[in-house]
């Protein structure tokens, strides 16, 4: 069982001309292999911030990161085996794969690079990555990002990131920049893999009706704070926290809103 | 059903014109009532933009209008056929009967103008008899409509979050006093506290200033919240068009009802979602493979 724990973690950006910016103020949680935690919270709220510190992308101002106990390193071979233990996905696959090199490339780099097979078995790690996240090897080796789909790109993105052979994903907005209809597809891959590998998974998202399906716990931020935590209905469903609820009352929710009194649901205008 | 229409849009039709050619907009017909918001939903991909762009003549080749009129009804009495108005008259048309709020619009705007000066633009250029002091006066009153305040006629954009630059886009398509708005993914890229906020605005700005919106996005669940009416697009065709409490409690084409499963509701069931809500903890090994994931996958790749 692989444990990251993030203890009291207080992050302060200087920002030019405004001097300094709270981003993260005293936050704790626990990720574990097996499971998966939502990280909810409008944006600016400091969701991503949590995620750079996790793969050490920034560093904390003050409060530890540990992995089974042991603070995280900072840099060297150290900071690169952590990094294969916990990978990232990040928002925009685009961003995120070299415009200029074949799928082949993206995933067989990381595989050289950490070592995980030996050199003679990439292609066929490769292939095997690719059908491991529902995509053609045959169809999809040989294309560069560009000729790929939206969601076809996010899941040459998480291969990548499955690459080494991960126990901890962290995945900030990984669907938000998919269409709203694929969207669900990569989050079923994701709880697939998830219970495959029995990988800890940190969802990060605003979107409240993904993280309740999705995860075991949901954490809610609000200003660098984490202000209610707990099993995934719990927090959708009775939320306790002000902000909770606003964040709640703002989702689109057809199911409540068509449930009025006469069926035919409150007007536009009564609603606003 | 549309006692007072505003949009006749007839048998529309729209090709891109490139090798093989692309049928992008097929045989649309749709009315669209006087002060309605009416939703245009459908997956990337399926039209709504060419469509937009059609009914107002923005198209650009390689795209051509192969068949069908719009012809918008003037709250002054006229039809005017919108595919027979010459540049000029094109031109007036826009902004001052319909505007548009463009996709992907407010990092659209000019990065080196202060956005009270984009504004002013906009005035200048279709009132020109309008005084100095009469334009400022409208631009700070439009930046209090839209709740970003007229303190910030002199902000830059990059002074201002999503949230504001995309309501500074909504203050100038509403600056002329238009009768349809035409609104392409205005909210996509914000958090769901800011987009419910603007679209809580568009919808009493509407009541107020009577006017007409087209909401396109492709999130569903939203479009249900805030339409009147919804239409469904998929490969360039309307596949149904109806109430939006008919759609969500009767949906008609299996499309619609296809679409309306791949979202999981956030208080009820989880539509397609396949993780078991109960399982939380070790539930590693248990039913891994799933049916619904596969052919997730397979409608992607279709799209
Ligand atoms: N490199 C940075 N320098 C200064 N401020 C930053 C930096 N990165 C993030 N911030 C600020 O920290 C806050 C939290 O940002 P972020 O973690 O990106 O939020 P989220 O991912 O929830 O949208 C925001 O106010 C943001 O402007
Ligand atoms: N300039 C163009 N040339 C060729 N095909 C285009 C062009 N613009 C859009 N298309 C195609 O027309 C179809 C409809 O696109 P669009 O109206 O943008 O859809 P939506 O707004 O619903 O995502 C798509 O198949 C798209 O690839
Ligand atoms: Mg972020
Ligand atoms: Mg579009």
């Amino acid at each position: 069982m692989t444990i990251l724990e993030f203890k009291g973690v207080t992050k302060r950006y200087h920002v030019r001309g405004a001097g300094d910016m709270l981003a993260l103020d005293d936050v704790s949680f626990t990720l574990t292999s097996g499971q998966t935690m939502a990280l909810v919270g409008q944006s600016g709220s400091g969701k991503s911030t949590i995620a750079k510190i996790l793969t050490q992308l920034e560093r904390a101002t003050s409060g530890e990161v540990l992995l089974d106990g042991k603070p995280i390193p900072h840099r060297g071979p150290g900071l690169r085996r952590y990094r294969q233990r916990v990978r990232m996905v990040f928002q925009d696959p685009f961003a995120s794969l070299n415009p200029y090199h074949t799928i082949r490339h993206h995933l067989a780099r990381p595989l050289a690079l950490d070592n995980v097979v030996p050199k003679d078995q990439i292609e066929d790690e490769v292939r095997a990555l690719l059908t491991r996240v529902r995509l053609d090897p045959d169809a999809t080796i040989d294309r560069r990002p560009h000729e790929l789909s939206g969601g076809q790109r996010q899941r040459v993105a998480i291969a990548r990131a499955l690459a080494s052979r991960p126990e901890l994903l962290i995945a900030d907005e990984p669907v938000s920049m998919l269409d709203v209809s694929i969207r669900l597809g990569v989050l079923n891959l994701l709880a697939d893999l998830q219970r495959e590998s029995n990988l800890g998974v940190l969802y990060i998202t605003h979107d409240l009706a993904t993280a309740r399906h999705f995860s075991d716990q949901i954490m809610v931020l609000h200003h660098g704070v984490v202000v209610e935590r707990g099993s995934a209905d719990d927090v959708i469903l009775n939320p306790q926290h002000e902000y909770t609820r606003a964040l709640r009352d703002a989702s689109p929710d057809p199911d409540k809103h068509f449930a009025g009194p006469t069926g035919e649901a409150t007007t536009r205008s009564d609603a606003s | 059903m549309t006692p007072d229409p505003l949009l006749t849009i007839e048998r529309f039709s729209v090709v891109y014109d490139v090798d093989p050619p692309v049928e992008a907009v097929r045989d649309v017909s749709l009315t669209l009532a006087r002060g309605e918001i009416l939703g245009l939903a459908g997956e990337s991909g399926c039209g709504k933009t060419t469509l937009a762009y059609g009914i107002q003549r923005l198209l650009k080749p390689p795209a051509v209008i192969t068949s069908g009129t719009a012809v918008f009804h003037d709250a002054g009495g006229d039809d005017i056929e919108i595919n027979a108005l010459d540049e000029e008259q094109m031109r007036a048309f826009r902004w001052d009967k319909v505007s548009m709020v463009f996709q992907g619009a407010m990092n659209a705007l000019n990065p080196v103008l202060a956005i009270g000066r984009q504004l002013d633009d906009v005035f200048t250029t279709h009132r020109p008899r309008m005084t100095k002091a009469e334009r400022r006066e409208e631009c700070a009153r439009l930046l209090d409509v839209v709740g970003v305040g007229r303190d910030r006629l002199r902000s830059y954009p990059h002074e201002l979050s999503g949230g504001m630059r995309q309501r500074v886009m909504i203050a100038m398509a509403m600056a002329l006093r238009p009768q349809l708005m035409i609104m392409d993914e205005p909210t996509t890229a914000l958090d769901v506290l800011v987009q419910r906020e603007i679209l809580e605005q568009i919808s009493e700005l509407r009541h107020e200033l009577g006017f007409s919106v087209i909401f396109i996005t492709h999130d569903l669940p939203l479009l249900l919240e805030i339409s009147d009416r919804i239409a469904v697009m998929k490969d360039g065709r309307l596949v149904e068009i109806d109430t939006a409490h008919r759609i969500y409690s009767d949906p008609q084409h299996a499309y619609t009802k296809r679409l309306l499963g791949s979202f999981p509701s956030l208080t009820g069931d989880r539509g397609d979602f396949v993780r078991g809500a109960g399982d939380a903890g070790h539930a590693a090994g248990a039913d891994a493979a799933h049916p619904a994931t596969a052919s997730a996958a397979t409608e992607e790749d279709a799209s």
